[in-house]
């Protein structure tokens, strides 16, 4: 079982840390849809493996957050990605298979993974 | 819906479109007696006596995005095919309280899936709302509450620092883990 001790020690941590972050505001985001269409559709395992992803590449400047429907219900799980100054591109049947390469190649590297968006895909 | 830990993180973002600021998630699981039960409470905006009475059909739905509403009828349905039973209760301005009970080891009883996940999702995406989560497994009980962490981490520190999300997510695998005998 985790202690709170540890917690405690954390927080000392964090908070000499705090002073340091810099502005959230020029960062990427990753939205995924998490209403009852995009659950049932797999959305849980998608944004599990972003949040692992971005975690184990220590990605600082990179939120992943949820969002409710998109309105896109049959090619859910969705996924918006925001890159600053640009146009967002939205993913559409995202497997979780699919999200190291939407990382890699999309958010550290700025080229849109193409096949992935729902441009293609509903072709 | 494959997973009883898929209906409970979307039953609880019907609470969080609801304002809720404090949202517990109660799941008891006793083989002895053949039953599993979960209940969701939260303290949003609550609904009408009216609109309640309608809400377990999937023609229910305040969504602008979609006609039907499933979130609540595919619960309902998923705790009824094991010989169990829905409830809601919902007050206008106080709340509302979800309901479903299991029969344990019925064959079309769905599995409960990755709480831990589920549980660590809801805290990562919602770090300003309050969790309670409280699971027991025979006589195991495991609690995991957002507000104690708070009372540790104080206002400067937020739940969703990388590092204390790291905690979060080890304390959740470890305590479900134990609940069911593991390590
Ligand atoms: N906890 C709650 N507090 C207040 N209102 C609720 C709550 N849960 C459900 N409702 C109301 O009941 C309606 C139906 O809920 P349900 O989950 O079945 O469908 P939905 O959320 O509208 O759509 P879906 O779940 O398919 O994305 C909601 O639109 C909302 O108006
Ligand atoms: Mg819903």
């Amino acid at each position: 079982m985790k202690s709170l001790a540890e917690l405690a020690a954390l927080r000392e941590q964090a908070l000499s840390q705090i002073h340091m972050r810099n502005d959230e505001q020029d960062g990427v985001r990753i939205v995924v849809g998490m209403a009852t269409c995009g659950i049932a559709a797999g959305a849980r395992p998608v944004l599990s493996a972003f949040l692992e992803e971005v975690n184990k590449r220590k990605l600082e400047n990179v939120a992943v957050v949820q969002t409710g429907c998109i309105g896109l219900c049959r090619l859910e799980p969705i996924v918006e990605v925001y890159l600053p100054g640009q146009e967002k591109v939205t993913y559409g049947k995202v497997t979780p298979e699919q999200v190291a390469k939407i990382v890699a190649d999309h958010v550290v590297n700025g080229k849109v993974v193409k096949e992935y968006t729902i441009g293609e895909i509903d072709k | 819906m494959r997973e009883l830990s898929l209906h409970i993180l979307d039953i609880v973002q019907n609470s969080i479109s609801a304002n809720a600021k404090n949202i517990s998630i109660e799941i008891d699981e006793q083989a002895e007696t053949d039953m599993l039960s979960i209940t969701i409470t939260d303290d949003g905006k609550g609904m009408s006596e009216d609109f309640l009475s309608e809400v377990i059909s999937p023609f229910a739905t305040t969504r602008t995005t979609r006609k039907v509403g499933l979130g609540i009828p595919l619960f309902k349905e998923a705790a009824e095919e094991t010989g169990g039973k829905f409830t809601i209760e919902s007050k206008l301005g106080e709340g509302t309280s979800v309901k479903a009970v299991f029969g344990y080891s019925h064959i079309d009883r769905q599995p409960l899936g990755d709480i831990a996940s589920v549980m660590f999702i809801l805290v990562q995406g919602n770090p300003q709302l309050d969790f309670y989560y409280k699971h027991n497994v025979g006589t195991n009980e495991f609690i995991f509450d957002t507000k104690q962490i708070r009372s540790v981490l104080g206002t400067e520190v937020g739940l969703d620092r990388p590092e204390i999300l790291s905690w979060i997510s080890e304390c959740l695998q470890d305590g479900i883990q134990e609940l069911y005998g593991g390590k």
